[in-house]
């Protein structure tokens, strides 16, 4: 590396990389800034003398308490939570165990169901929302957590079945040979030796079904109404928008609080998200 | 040839059907909870959307078959056309955009620096965060009265009156499709970053050896973008396929499936 | 008794013919190696033994059992794969328990065969590692433990020292051979190196498209091969060939090609003849590298060569001359002290009792 090149890094990676993560990470400051800034503040208008977009001396936590007083946030945080959870684990379940039979095992057909699941991923969600909602008023699951969590397998584990089949395929086919030769059925392969190699596949799986949960709009509404089974993203629209009044501070706070959980979990499985996508196994 | 039987191992009626009776039991016992939820909640209830188009049904009141009449009234509104071709529009301006700005941003962290490993975690917030949320934080910062966006241009000195974001129809879809980029850079570019990871760094080398130069930057993007393929296969795809429709989608899916195979098999 | 019998052993996978008409007997605590070029059918061969490919057709026996139905966990057997299979997420000792574990042996059973094992191949101290912590080496004799601890019938080899460097190679196969003298287990091994068949097995087989090609000692491949490909495939470096004519000049069978001519010895003369059936007849003539040597005047010249030296390959224990003799190229091993250079023209002397003719089309040694 020649030292001369140094302008050379700051005007081909470093700036531009800046620029990116300043772009990316803008609207987050802004929510958190919205968040804690009193109503007087917020509202005033953008060519006023004393706006002051990027700071405040007032810092409230106004806006939090009327999230947590006036409307039932805690309640939908909780929900989410409740659904998200329960609705990964569903899906992992079938994923895994699909994923394995897809990518190990020898049956008729095998490609073509693999196929078909994949193009299950593709129905949108707009396409079957209706049907789906004479569904669940049929089995009277309507306005009730099960509604979803049933019904939000139908993207995550299409999603799961193919992460978890091309994590499966790069394990080698030797270790499980090995294990049948040891005396392990082809059941009890998959149990103690697959399934343990595969635990980073199965965490990252894992964490973009809960995301992916968490963030579900559509049917969320769709088939939840009253205001105590709603779930953060549906609440957070619903109740804090009145016809055309926006009210900007507790929305703020809402979006900020109601992404934090799924940050959290992000967080804390980052490395194996990254290599769960490059998947491969050694030694 | 009299076959021996099996002594001392155990007895097996016809062993060989047990065999491949195993594989085929197993395959249907792990596939079974699948099918049952997917059957259940997606077969089933898109059979029924189909059919649903094709009767007159309304709130209320049972239908009747009307074939592809529904189909024809639609293709006839002037409404449903302009959607359908802003709706390819807009996935097809994201889509490019997403592929080359998340493609530009892998390359920038493929590289070794201070923080790597925090930047990367961070990048992935806009794709991580409720979309519905993320997308009024983005209504507040376009909206007409209070926009922080209106506010740093007019300071800069960019602007003297304010941009109605949102209200302009050429601006608003400009608007929207820059959520939507904002949102799925992100997660292109941690694929395609994971893809650009697996290419061998002899591949780098040689490359560096061979010299600059236009002619060897487009032959090493070339491998760049076969290595990428291979790296992330249909998972970007995936990712920009929420709002185009069904059909074009299979056909596009297809064409993909073929490709890779194709390259995987060479 | 843990013999293994292979009769008429065919694979096909969908069209291919991979394995074709396979007789084989290995007796019991016989080294058994397969060696062949890539593709050759060895390691399918190995698998139909092991359970996991199945027989097209044909038999497999281990001991007086017919296992073509057994599966891989009731034949007895157990593997070493070229690539360890190391199970990356648990401990030495716990891969070592795992098929133990799973027959569901006594844990003071299984913790004595640990030891046991762990004892002759000296990896006491890795007990508690994870695969990812060993060396290629160290791995090796892991999976070698893995197979040790079952006490199998048969061991099955697939290329085991392939992955590992040319030094903790050589290394290894003594050990492995040192192992096997201490064990005495049936073994069966396959390779693509004809040194590691050689100084392996008891008995080799070579194959090649998918058929054997000889069975038999080392030293009976190296001295008769059936064929061509087997005296050119045993040996380093490989056997040199001549397209020559056979004639019967002046009650002599002479071999002739341009720029050579060596008179047959008896024995083989005989055979020649037969072959000729009076006629004058093409064949392919044999001569190893290390059976020639630079011409004395001892040496007569029914048995000598005119060549030229092309290039000079000295290997501190040998010259290796690459020489031009008519239209064919002679490789001959010769005394590291010997001064020679490119171009220069030598008279080099064979062995006349180490000659070998082949028939030009069916390969076969005549």
């Amino acid at each position: 590396m020649i030292e001369g090149a140094l302008w050379r890094k700051w005007v081909f990676y470093n700036i531009p990389l800046i620029l990116f993560v300043f772009v990316l990470l803008f609207p987050f400051y802004w929510m958190i800034i919205t968040t804690f800034r009193p109503d007087g503040e917020l509202y005033r208008p953008w060519n006023a003398a004393n706006y002051m977009p990027f700071w405040t001396n007032n810092p409230t936590i106004e806006h939090i308490q009327y999230l947590f007083e006036e409307t039932n946030f805690g309640r939908w945080m909780m929900n989410t939570m409740f659904i998200a959870t329960v609705s990964t684990l569903i899906s992992l379940f079938c994923g895994v165990l699909a994923g394995y039979a897809l990518a190990r095992l020898n049956f008729p057909y095998a490609g073509s169901l693999g196929t078909v699941i994949f193009i299950t991923y593709l129905v949108p969600q707009t396409l079957l929302f209706i049907p789906l909602a004479q569904i669940i008023r049929n089995f009277e699951l309507g306005d009730t957590p099960w509604s979803l969590i049933l019904t939000y397998p139908t993207f995550l584990i299409p999603f799961c079945t193919w992460l978890m089949m091309g994590y499966f395929k790069a394990i080698p086919k030797e270790l499980e040979e090995c294990a049948r030769i040891d005396g392990a059925s082809r059941w009890k392969a998959m149990v103690y030796i697959i399934i343990p190699v595969a635990v980073p596949g199965i965490l990252s799986s894992g964490i973009i079904a809960f995301t992916l949960s968490w963030n579900e709009f559509i049917y969320a509404l769709v088939f939840l109404s009253s205001p105590d089974q709603k779930t953060v993203p549906v609440g957070v629209t619903s109740e804090l928008i009145r016809g055309d009044v926006f009210f900007w501070g507790p929305l703020m706070a809402g979006a900020l609080l109601g992404s934090i959980p799924v940050a959290i979990v992000y967080s804390f499985f980052v490395e194996h998200y990254v290599s769960g996508l490059t998947g491969s196994v050694k030694g | 040839m009299a076959v021996t039987a099996v002594s001392g191992m155990g007895t097996r009626s016809t062993p060989r059907l047990r065999r491949l009776e195993d594989e085929r039991w197993l395959a249907m016992a792990l596939l079974f909870p699948t099918a049952l939820l997917l059957g259940l909640f997606i077969a089933y209830p898109f059979i029924e959307g189909v059919l649903l188009a094709l009767t007159n049904q309304r709130v209320g009141i049972p239908g009747k078959w009307v074939g592809l009449d529904n189909f024809i009234k639609v293709w006839n509104d002037s409404i449903f056309r302009t959607s359908v071709w802003n709706t390819f529009w807009y996935t097809g301006v994201t889509t490019v955009f997403k592929l080359a700005l998340g493609l530009w941003l892998a390359m920038l962290l493929n590289r070794h620096f201070k923080g790597k490993a925090i930047v990367r975690a961070f990048i992935l917030l806009p794709f991580i965060i409720p979309t519905v949320l993320s997308t009024f934080a983005w209504k507040w910062m376009f909206d007409p009265t209070f926009s922080v966006i209106n506010w740093s241009l007019f300071h800069l000195g960019i602007i003297t009156q304010r941009i109605n974001w949102l209200g302009d129809p050429d601006l608003a879809m400009a608007s929207i499709i820059t959520v939507n980029i904002w949102r799925g850079v992100p997660f292109f570019a941690i694929s395609l970053l994971a893809g650009l990871q697996t290419i061998s760094p002899e591949l780098n080398e040689a490359a560096a050896i061979d010299g600059g130069g236009p002619a060897n930057a487009t032959h090493l993007f070339a491998t760049y973008a076969y290595q990428i393929g291979i790296g992330t296969g249909l998972l970007s795809e995936g990712a920009a396929i929420s709002l185009a429709m069904f059909p074009f989608l299979f056909l596009i899916v297809v064409v993909q499936l073929l490709y890779i195979r194709r390259v995987e098999t060479r | 008794m843990a013999e293994v019998t292979l009769r008429k052993i065919n694979k096909k996978f969908d069209a291919n013919h991979v394995v074709k008409d396979v007789d084989l007997e290995i007796r019991d605590k016989e080294f058994m190696v397969f060696v062949g070029p890539s593709g050759c059918g060895k390691t399918t061969t190995l698998r139909m033994i092991a359970g996991l490919e199945a027989i097209t057709s044909g038999e497999i026996r281990i001991g007086s059992t017919v296992v073509n139905e057994v599966p891989p966990m009731d034949r007895d057997i157990a593997m070493v794969f070229q690539n360890y299979a190391l199970y990356p997420h648990m401990s030495v000792a716990s891969n070592l328990a795992f098929g133990l574990k799973m027959r569901k042996f006594e844990k003071s059973e299984i913790a004595q065969r640990i030891n046991r094992a762990a004892a002759i191949l000296g990896i006491e101290n890795l007990l508690e590692r994870k695969p990812r912590q060993l060396s290629g080496g160290q791995r090796q004799r892991v999976a070698l433990g893995r197979a040790i601890v079952r006490d199998p019938a048969v061991f099955l080899f697939d290329e085991p020292l392939s992955n590992l460097d040319a030094k903790l190679r050589v290394q290894m196969r003594v050990e492995l051979k040192k192992l096997h003298e201490r064990l005495a287990v049936t073994s069966v091994y396959v390779t693509h190196d004809q040194v590691e068949a050689m100084t392996l097995g008891d008995r080799v087989v070579v194959m090649k498209d998918g058929l054997v090609q000889q069975v038999g000692e080392p030293l009976e491949l190296y001295n008769q091969p059936a064929n061509r490909f087997v005296a050119g495939f045993i040996g380093s470096p490989a056997m040199n060939f001549a397209d020559v004519t056979l004639n019967d000049a002046g009650g002599r069978a002479v071999a002739e090609a341009p720029g050579l001519k060596i008179v047959l010895p008896g024995e083989l003369a005989a055979r020649a003849r037969a072959k000729m059936n009076g006629a004058d007849t093409k064949a392919t003539l044999g001569i190893r590298p290390e059976d020639i040597h630079i011409a004395s005047a001892a040496d007569s010249s029914d048995h000598c060569l005119e060549a030229e030296v092309e290039v000079v390959e000295q290997l501190g224990s040998e010259i290796l001359l690459d020489t031009r003799v008519g239209q064919a190229l002679v490789v001959a091993s010769i005394d590291p002290n010997v001064r020679v250079r490119t171009h220069d023209k030598l008279k080099l002397a064979l062995n006349p009792e180490r000659l070998h003719l082949f028939d030009p089309q069916t390969e076969m040694a005549i």
